[in-house]
């Protein structure tokens, strides 16, 4: 790397599972290189630094936040605000962040279905609530009042909240985009604003399969068949999301068997990732008859929002399942009642 | 919004198509909308638009005004947006750069409240005015057109149109599925309404196409593909074993006279069954081509591998008779494709009621035709099954027509030759005839005084749907050739019983069996009733919607011979018009794959209907054949990478229409809260 003035870096999580956090270290030794470049500002997972720190930064102080997770709560919509204000560069870390992910499927419940499934129904992780006790923002105690953040009803991407300069795909990000990422913002060779740092082409570009052309009779789950290993998985029956997903991981899935779930999102210009694979599987059924298509669609794709839709359904153009009421439900109850 | 806005200097211009769009809804604060529109410059109304003062107005908006984009509030694309795209590239404006809103079919005409009618305006225009912002200027490209047409189909349609076009020294391929050319028409004996004989102004015709040099007469043949489109179809024409060579054959019918079967055994199709023949036949005498033809099923040698061969024997060294004959494969590139494959007659067996295919004397009039044809199965003589001569004839008119149980539409031709048969049959037989009808239609050039003439010849007309046929029993219970007919004579106002010993039942007329296929294969629709689709039933009857693909006769629709050869020879004028201009400027709103995002999963391959999709197996990318894309969008909507654009129909464009439509026309609401 350069020898340029050190840079200030901040790494943030928000509504992810942490393994962006753990992915980073994925380009090894580098670390040393990044650490040698910048100094950490904050990264709450690996290194000390305080959210009153930054708050009192300059605006545009910093010089690039990798910021990974989506926005679930008042807290982290507070936290990607203050980031985006305080950095030059603000980069959506991985799948959550840039798409929703896992935590996005959510978008096809509440905030009351959520909460119900966790305080009340209860789960192996909640103890018995038979109070049914729910968290509350406020909460009046003698001492003076608790605060909690407020859960939203529906999961934003960071886009969705906050302007987003990058994107770097993946559940997690692979350690060589990371770098690849790194290197481009130290030696100011960006592309620009907006772009997804990867390659723009599909994984099939990187899958060594040989490919034909594609008649779909019957859709499997993968246990039900053991694939040919040198044939395309799709045109096996598998559903591999790799025709419609982001080159850049190296094809690792179909190289080992196992059909592309889609982490890597989706390639440039694409509007709805979930609603481009469906068209794409939709035409390549093979059969004009209504009915027979119906049938291969019913036995072969059970869950069409988990199997399309895994990590985008929050960046959508649907972006969650309808709310069958206003805003998290209480208001609509009462209503009914008092009618 | 998804689309981002580029800067654009916008003009609107909202036609009142007179009180069309004026009357229906406030054209003033249609036009004070559109002028608070982002991006738009002006907005004006005018009276038609499509007038000279109309475009004139565009035209001097672009120059003193600078205008890059323009919307026109109007009728529908189909009729002006060439008239529009023109005007503006007069103005040196790319003519893409203009989009219309269709206010009139699209609101207009289907609302009487002018208040609705206004917020959908408004949606039109808003939708249109951000679409047009996202436009790109497109070239048209030339390419050549092979002048050389297809006409499938050859009946006296398929006949008409080749010899009009042969006649202009341009190279005709004729595919006809049967073994000679000549349709329906060769079976008649006489045409209504003058009495000509068919043969003698058929025949002349089929011999010409025989002989013309411009034409490849390809019988016994079918298309199964065809790719391409409009100036460069290729077509794959399958030649079905015909186990006699056109080449070698000079017609002297040896192989006929000599086959081992010493009498004709089997039913002779073309007479309807009435009529027998060998397994080696000429179908009719005056067949084009006249070279007789192996049937494979009943010839002793292709169906069970055992025979003397005696046809080979007399042919001799002329080698014509080739038992071993394929089915073979010519391909041809053609520059347009006449369709005239005609009709089948309408089937009675499945109207127990009149008796057909159970009682003996019941005839459909196709099969009358052949009885009373001096070429037929008994040489012009009517006679009924037992060979006498019928006495007492009924003709029953509407059969499958106009009847909400099989085709609603009337048939159009069969009360006129309902009245040909009444005039040939009482000719020929004296008999009594009655014509049983539910009205009489004869608006056609001689029609009405040829009815008139049928009349006079004492020809019975009875007003009354026939309601059933039944056989008279004799006294001693013995079948007999009498039949009675119950028809409910609405002149009388009761129920008539009439007793003959024949029944001509006038079958309406229908779509071939395969008109979906062939309908499929040449890119075309049908109406409901299967007809194949013209264009516009009005002005453009013989065109269809796939730009090189014309009609002809009786498969657009029903017609008469005179309306059907009128049709083949506008089908052929405009094959012509088409072909003789050389080359054919295509759309610029193709598909294109950008190889740089094209990974190769080949989604698309076969998925395109014109074929215009190619996989380079080399780069592993799929590319999209420019000259034969038609822009239809299949592939763009199935490319899962995004990999393929729609020119003139990109994501952006269509989303920026959308948010046209949900927001800048769309009363102010507040954004939707995430808690
Ligand atoms: C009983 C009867 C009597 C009539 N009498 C008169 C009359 O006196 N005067 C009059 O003006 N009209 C009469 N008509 C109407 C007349 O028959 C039609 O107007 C005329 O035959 C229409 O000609 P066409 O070429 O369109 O169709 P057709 O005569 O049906 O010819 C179509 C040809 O296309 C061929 N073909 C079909 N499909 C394919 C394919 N897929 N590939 C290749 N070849 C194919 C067929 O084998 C046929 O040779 C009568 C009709 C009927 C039923
Ligand atoms: S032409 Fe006459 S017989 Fe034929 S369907 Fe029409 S009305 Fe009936």
């Amino acid at each position: 790397m350069s020898e340029k003035p050190k840079g200030k870096l901040a790494l943030y999580w928000a509504a992810s599972c942490g393994g962006c956090d753990i992915a980073v270290l994925q380009i090894g030794a580098r670390i040393l290189d990044v650490a040698a470049a910048f100094d950490i500002v904050l990264w709450p997972c690996a290194a000390d630094g305080k959210v009153r720190d930054v708050e009192k930064m300059a605006d545009g102080e910093i010089d690039v936040c990798l910021f990974n997770g989506g926005i679930r709560t008042s807290e982290q919509e507070y936290m990607a605000q203050l980031l985006r204000r305080k950095s030059k560069v603000l980069v959506a870390f991985g799948s959550c962040a840039q798409e929703g992910c896992i935590p996005g499927l959510a978008n096809m419940n509440n905030r009351r279905e959520i909460f119900d499934s966790v305080y009340k129904e209860g789960s192996a992780t909640t103890p018995e609530n038979s109070d049914d006790v729910r968290p509350q923002p406020e909460t009046e105690m003698p001492e003076g009042t608790l605060h909690l953040p407020v859960f939203y009803d529906t999961l934003k991407t960071l886009n969705q909240t906050v302007e987003v300069d990058y994107y770097l795909p993946g559940c997690p990000p692979e350690g060589d985009m990371i770098w690849t990422a790194i290197t481009a913002i130290v030696e100011g060779k960006l592309p620009p604003p907006g772009s997804v740092i990867g390659a723009n082409t599909t994984v099939c570009d990187e899958c060594k399969r040989t490919r034909t052309e594609k008649k779909i009779k019957k859709f499997y789950r993968t246990w039900q068949i053991k694939p040919d290993p040198d044939i395309c998985l799709l045109e096996q029956g598998l559903i591999c999301c790799g025709i419609a997903t982001r080159a850049g991981c190296g094809g690792l899935c179909p190289e080992v068997n196992s059909p592309c779930i889609g982490c890597h999102g989706p390639n440039d210009g694409v509007q709805d990732y979930g609603a481009r694979m469906m068209s794409a599987l939709a035409s390549v059924i093979d059969s004009d008859d209504p009915e027979e298509i119906e049938q291969i669609i019913r036995d072969g794709v059970p869950d069409p929002v988990g199997s399309f839709y895994r990590f985008s359904l929050a960046s959508s153009l649907l972006r969650r399942k309808k709310r069958s009421t206003n805003g998290n439900g209480a208001a609509a109850a009462t209503k009914t009642k008092a009618s | 919004m998804i689309t981002t806005q580029k800067s654009a200097r916008i003009g609107v211009y909202i036609c009142h198509c007179g009180t069309n769009i004026a009357g229906a809804l406030d054209v003033e604060q249609l036009t004070a909308f559109a002028d608070k529109l982002p991006q738009v410059v002006l907005a004006k109304n005018y009276k038609y638009m499509c007038s000279d003062p109309g475009q004139d107005l565009v035209k001097k908006d672009i120059a003193e005004h600078g205008l890059d984009r323009v919307v026109v509030v109007a009728c529908s694309p189909l009729l002006h947006e060439a008239t529009f795209r023109k005007a503006a590239e007069d103005a040196g404006l790319n003519p893409f750069l203009v989009q219309m809103a269709n206010i009139r079919e699209q609101v207009a005409w289907v609302t009487r409240d002018k208040v609705d009618a206004l917020e959908k305006a408004k949606a039109h225009v808003a939708a249109a005015a951000r679409r047009v912002a996202q436009h790109e200027p497109l070239e048209r490209k030339s390419v050549p057109i092979t002048p050389r047409v297809l006409i499938v189909g050859g009946g006296i349609a398929g006949i008409e149109a080749a010899l009009t076009l042969a006649d202009a020294d341009k190279e005709v391929i004729l595919v006809e599925r049967e073994p000679s050319i000549g349709g329906h028409m060769s079976m008649f004996d006489k045409t209504f309404p003058t009495l000509d004989c068919a043969a003698c102004i058929l025949t002349p015709k089929m011999t010409a196409v025989k002989s013309n040099p411009h034409i490849k007469l390809l019988t016994h043949s079918e298309v199964e593909k065809v790719d391409g489109a409009v100036g460069s179809y290729k077509v794959r024409v399958r030649r079905k074993a015909r186990y006699i060579s056109e080449e070698n054959c000079v017609g002297c019918m040896a192989c006929i006279d000599e086959c081992v079967f010493p009498k004709p055994k089997f039913p002779n199709e073309y007479d309807q069954g009435l009529g027998l023949r060998k397994p080696v036949y000429l179908p009719f005498p005056q067949a084009v081509p006249p070279v007789p033809i192996i049937d494979p099923e009943t010839c002793l040698q292709l169906s069970k591998g055992q025979c003397k061969q005696k046809c080979v024997e007399a042919c001799g060294e002329r080698q014509a008779v080739l038992l071993e004959q394929q089915d073979s494969i010519e391909e041809f590139e053609v520059g347009a494709i006449i369709v005239a494959t005609g009709f089948k007659p309408f089937n009675p067996s499945v109207m127990p009621y009149y008796g057909y295919g159970t009682l003996p004397n019941v005839y459909t009039s196709l099969e009358i035709e052949r009885l009373i044809n001096a070429a037929g199965p008994t040489g012009g003589k009517l006679m009924l099954r037992d060979g006498s001569t019928p006495k007492r004839v009924v003709i029953v008119h509407c059969v499958g027509s106009r009847d909400k149980n099989y085709h609603t539409y009337c048939s159009k031709v069969c009360c006129m030759y309902s009245l040909k048969l009444a005039h040939l049959v009482k000719e020929k037989t004296e008999a009594e005839i009655f014509n049983c009808y539910i009205d009489i239609r004869t608006p056609g050039k001689g029609f009405e005084e040829f009815y008139n003439r049928v009349q006079n010849e004492g020809v019975h007309f009875i007003r009354g749907k026939v309601g059933d046929v039944s056989p008279v029993v004799s006294d001693n219970g013995q079948p007999t050739n009498m039949m009675t007919i119950q028809v409910d004579d609405t002149l009388l106002g009761k129920v008539r019983k009439i007793d003959a010993d024949m029944v001509i039942l006038a079958v309406g007329l229908e779509p071939q069996k395969d008109a979906e296929e062939v309908r499929r294969m040449f890119g075309i629709s049908c109406s409901t009733e299967g007809f194949f689709l013209e264009k516009h039933p009005k002005l453009a009857p013989v065109n269809t919607a796939n730009d090189g693909v014309f009609l002809a006769g009786v498969c657009q629709g029903v017609k008469d011979i005179p309306e059907t050869v009128a049709q083949a020879s506008a089908a052929a004028a405009k094959a012509l018009a088409l072909i003789d201009r050389g080359s054919i400027e295509l759309e610029p709103n193709t598909a294109i794959i950008d190889e740089e995002h094209c990974s190769g999963c080949r989604v698309c391959n076969n998925l395109c209907p014109f074929e215009a999709i190619e996989y380079d197996e080399e780069k592993g990318v799929s590319r999209v054949i420019a000259e034969l894309c038609k822009g239809c969008g299949t592939c763009v909507a199935a490319c899962p990478a995004q990999a393929i654009t729609g020119v003139h129909f990109t994501n952006n464009q269509i989303i920026a229409e959308i948010e046209g439509v949900l927001y800048d026309s769309a009363p102010p609401r507040k954004e939707a809260v995430s808690v």
